[in-house]
């Protein structure tokens, strides 16, 4: 495969041709703030936390999705980058109903550290207060749809690595939200093998094993990737 | 001349102002550094003029919340929304959820249902405030200067913004000090 070459906050890298922007910095060492990526499954650009700067194009671009291209000037960081990342924290945490005090994920989740890690002390925009509903009908788990950031990850799991195809995305704007089967209780839902494998991609306190309580929802999001490091590599190693 | 320091207790647990106890020994500097006036802390009942500094606890719920909030506005040069509750609604905005027209059946349900003796809506006009249709963080009613985030916030967070600002540098919290809950 050709080599590509860039630069990624000035700093020169060769990556591979098909490489996304975000892998390229990520080999390079350069940390970009990601949500709805997911080591293991293909992107999606979701959540648009990752958008990145490229010089001669007009618009803020998602890394995840943005294949890297020969004499390409990516910029991570700048003002204008910090701006766009803090006013989509803020419009995700005023969508939905954030509790972090009595969240299951409070001190293990991904929202909640990416929010302070980008210096988010106040949401600016008005909540919205929705009414969501929690699912505890499953034997094993439960989905909290008040911390849901439609990411997806769960559905990109549920149907690419356990090939299930339980979840899935119903509704569209502010009524989006994950379903089971044909928006059934996961309980009732005969498509789910109960691998657990939604909860551990969630990045949130969304999905979580039934019987934790607050903060007590820590995810290994290892197993995954030992899963498809297998499959595709037929190695059966560990990240560690 | 000393800073004129307030604390106010809206609607949340007290649990931040516990946290404010928690300082330890760096109580004893703040006195010689700030005049308390008014807290729950001390016996002051009205709202002085002239505050340098207010940490608010507490989202802001019923109609006694929202006189205090404007009288506090008027009479405060910077304002510090103290926690969870006061910075993003946090536990007391959870009935927002049941849409707006919720304060008749939050409180059906606290006084009446769940009552195991007596059951009747406490109601006395001018000592029990109304509720409001929505409960909200202190900045969507005013204008907030500084964020203090967490529930509660440890003390540590609460010292290094304190320590700020009474050493006159712009109050800046980063990272883990910015965790809520
Ligand atoms: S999901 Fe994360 S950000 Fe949302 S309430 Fe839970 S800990 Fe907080
Ligand atoms: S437990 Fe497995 S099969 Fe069931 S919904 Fe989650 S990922 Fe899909
Ligand atoms: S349930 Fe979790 S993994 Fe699924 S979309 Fe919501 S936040 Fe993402
Ligand atoms: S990580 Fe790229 S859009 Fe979510």
């Amino acid at each position: 495969m050709a080599a590509k070459t860039l630069t990624i906050d000035g700093k020169p890298i060769t990556a591979e041709e098909g490489a996304t922007v975000l892998q390229a910095a990520d080999e390079a060492g350069i940390k970009i703030p990601t949500l709805c990526h997911l080591d293991g499954v293909y992107d999606v650009g979701a959540c648009r936390l990752c958008l990145v700067e490229v010089t001669g194009v007009a618009k803020l671009l998602p890394a995840c999705t943005t294949r890297v291209a020969e004499g390409m000037e990516v910029k991570t960081d700048s003002e204008r980058l910090r701006k766009y990342r803090r006013i989509t924290l803020e419009l995700l945490f005023a969508e939905r109903n954030h509790v972090c005090a009595v969240c299951v994920a409070n001190g293990h989740c991904e929202l909640q550290t990416l929010a302070y890690s980008q210096g988010m002390d106040h949401v600016r925009y008005e909540y919205l207060f929705p009414k969501w509903g929690v699912d505890t009908t499953h034997r094993l788990f439960g989905m909290d749809h008040n911390r849901c950031v439609l990411c997806t990850r769960c559905v990109r799991v549920c149907w690419h690595v356990e090939g299930a195809g339980t979840k899935n995305v119903a509704g569209r704007g502010t009524r989006s939200h994950i379903i089971t089967d044909l928006a059934m209780p996961w309980g009732e839902s005969d498509s789910c093998t109960q691998c657990g494998k939604c909860v551990q991609a969630c990045p949130t306190g969304a999905l979580f094993h039934k019987g934790s309580t607050t903060g007590e929802m820590e995810r290994d999001r290892g197993k995954l990737e030992f899963i498809v490091t297998a499959r595709e590599k037929k190695q059966w190693v560990t990240a560690d | 001349m000393k800073v004129r320091l307030a604390t106010v207790w809206l609607g949340g647990c007290s649990g931040c102002h516990m946290s404010f106890l928690d300082l330890d020994e760096f109580l004893i500097d703040l006195v010689d550094a700030v005049e308390i006036v008014y807290s729950p802390v001390v016996d002051v009942k009205e709202y002085p003029e002239n505050v340098d500094v207010c940490l608010i606890e507490g989202a802001v719920c019923n109609e006694d919340n929202l006189e205090l909030l404007h009288k506090i506005r008027q009479r405060t040069k910077v304002i510090v929304s103290f926690g969870d509750c006061a910075v993003t609604a946090n536990v007391p905005a959870i009935r927002n959820q049941l849409g707006l027209g919720n304060r008749e059946s939050v409180l059906q349900h606290a006084y009446i249902t769940n009552a195991q003796d007596n059951p009747s809506v406490p109601k006395a006009d001018g000592i029990v405030p109304q509720l409001l249709e929505r409960v909200m963080p202190v900045h969507e009613a005013v204008h907030v200067e500084y964020f203090l985030p967490g529930c509660p916030p440890p003390a540590a967070r609460i010292k290094a913004l304190v320590g700020q600002m009474l050493s006159g540098v712009e109050p800046k919290l980063e990272g883990t000090q910015l965790k809520f809950g």
